[in-house]
């Protein structure tokens, strides 16, 4: 019987974590984001890391406390971020990233959002590189070697494996094949498969096996290494309603 | 304009490109101003709309208490599915952008140069940026079509002979609405199609930062299709 994949909380997942490690997190705007083992990672404190996502934060449909990669950058956790948002999205958005990398406290490298997809999924193919039209003749492109197919420009990308994958889930058994509701599966399987460990924060009460049709298994759990459920609010945390949100601003301005 | 400035308001600039979307066709709308886009009535025209986050198929925006919280569109908007709606991960999301799947992508910009290249991603002088997706689907949707204002906040030309800004994609746009008209790129350089009402040729001249290829008669922005 192999060991279970299951773990009691949140530290005890991720309190193995060294320095230097290249993280992965999964989500698209607050939509998949494993918000509780970001939450774990600040309080464990690994620093050095190179963190991988989309963007720094999750976009303006979440609270203000919500943790983030913003709060492992301000714990100083972080030397570098791997994104495709480095800068705000709308001019009123404050960054903690911003902050530091003003300072030239942190590196950044900046991805095209479709190019950092395909470098994940990439390192979790067996892949080491390929070729891609986006961002062919832009900045990002200078001094980099393209080539010609079909009397098209490419630009040569290379894959982007991960130590570790933090990502959140629907529904998984105990083998940890997993199920993603709506729009939450995004980075979220790419991230699994580019990693040497994924951690998985699971929304429903593990399945037993063979609860998931194999036909219905989004990511299969031979990717996935550990497990902790989210416990109901507030102790675990979830996403909230635009409306909630709103309400809870409201409350922490007038403070 | 809600801000009184001259010309289209930014939904009748959204409608006027939701026109020319054909029946059938993938289209994804950029975070801002073209998601308005999706407002607009197509009648009996069934329009598939794609997001970034491999939502295929999404229907308007949920009213408030409705949201499912696992469904957002690219802008982190909760929406709803329509009827035949389906979801993939980022890279087949991307892997159907890069294979030419997307009939059109109508995204913002800073600035749009005669010969189709664009600027939405950095502004002047800023460290770091934000492409989302924007690089992969300037550079492989079938139609790329711009919104965005006229002028900049200080009155500076948005359409341009060159960018002077790290461009996005080179030589793509093919339309773009303005609250001012509505401008083809064409193999001659930048066409001016229709005018918005209440705005004259030469306030659309004094305010394009190029060379503009002007009809004798240039008719209104069509309302309605």
């Amino acid at each position: 019987m192999p060991k279970s994949k299951v773990f009691a909380s949140f530290p005890e997942a991720v309190a193995d974590i060294p320095d230097g490690s290249v993280i992965g997190f999964g989500g698209f705007a607050v939509v998949g984001m494993p918000i509780n083992l970001y939450e774990a990672l600040a309080k464990q404190g690994a620093k050095g890391l190179t963190c991988v996502s989309n963007g720094t934060r999750g976009g303006s449909t979440m609270p203000s406390d919500a943790p983030t990669m913003e709060g492992l950058i301000g714990n100083d956790q972080v030397a570098k971020v791997i994104c495709s948002f480095t800068a705000p999205t709308r001019a009123s958005q404050k960054l903690v990233f911003s902050e530091y990398y003003q300072k030239g406290l942190i590196e950044a490298e900046l991805v095209p959002q479709g190019t950092l997809a395909e470098r994940l999924r990439a390192a979790g193919a067996g892949i080491p590189a390929f070729y891609t039209p986006a961002a062919v003749g832009t900045e990002l492109a200078e001094g980099r070697e393209t080539r010609v197919f079909n009397g098209r420009e490419y630009l040569l990308e290379e894959a982007l494996p991960l130590d570790y994958a933090f990502i959140r889930a629907w529904q998984a058994d105990s083998s940890g094949n997993l199920r993603f509701r709506r729009s939450q599966r995004n980075f979220n399987p790419l991230m699994a498969m580019a990693a040497k460990v994924t951690i998985v924060e699971v929304e429903e009460d593990f399945l037993p096996l063979g609860a998931i049709d194999p036909d219905d298994v989004h990511l299969p759990g031979i990717y996935v290494q550990r497990m902790v459920k989210v416990p109901p609010p507030p102790e675990g945390r979830w996403p909230q309603r635009p409306g909630e949100i709103a309400k809870q601003e409201a409350e922490r301005s007038a403070r | 304009m809600s801000d009184g400035a001259k010309g289209l308001s930014r939904q009748q600039m959204c409608d006027r490109l939701a026109m020319e979307f054909e029946d059938g066709w993938v289209v994804n709308l950029g975070i801002g101003i073209p998601t308005l886009c999706s407002n607009f009535d197509f009648g009996d025209k069934q329009i598939i709309f794609h997001a970034e986050n491999g939502v295929i198929g999404y229907g308007p925006l949920t009213g408030a208490g409705k949201e499912d919280l696992h469904l957002v569109n690219a802008g982190g908007q909760h929406v709803t599915l329509n009827p035949g709606a389906a979801i993939v991960h980022h890279a087949d999301s991307f892997g159907l952008i890069r294979s030419g799947r997307i009939d059109v992508t109508v995204l913002g910009a800073y600035e749009v140069a005669e010969n189709g290249d664009f600027a939405n991603w950095k502004m002047a002088g800023q460290k770091g940026g934000g492409i989302g997706g924007a690089m992969d689907l300037a550079a492989c949707a079938k139609h790329v079509f711009v919104a965005m204002e006229q002028v900049t906040r200080n009155g500076r030309p948005r359409l341009v002979e060159r960018c002077a800004i790290p461009v996005t994609a080179k030589g793509v746009v093919n339309l773009v609405i303005t609250n001012y008209g509505l401008f083809a790129i064409t193999p001659d350089g930048m066409a001016l199609r229709e005018i918005a009402p209440g705005v004259s040729v030469d306030e659309v001249k004094a305010t394009t930062g190029c060379n503009l290829l002007i009809p004798s008669e240039v008719p209104p922005v069509k309302s309605r299709s």
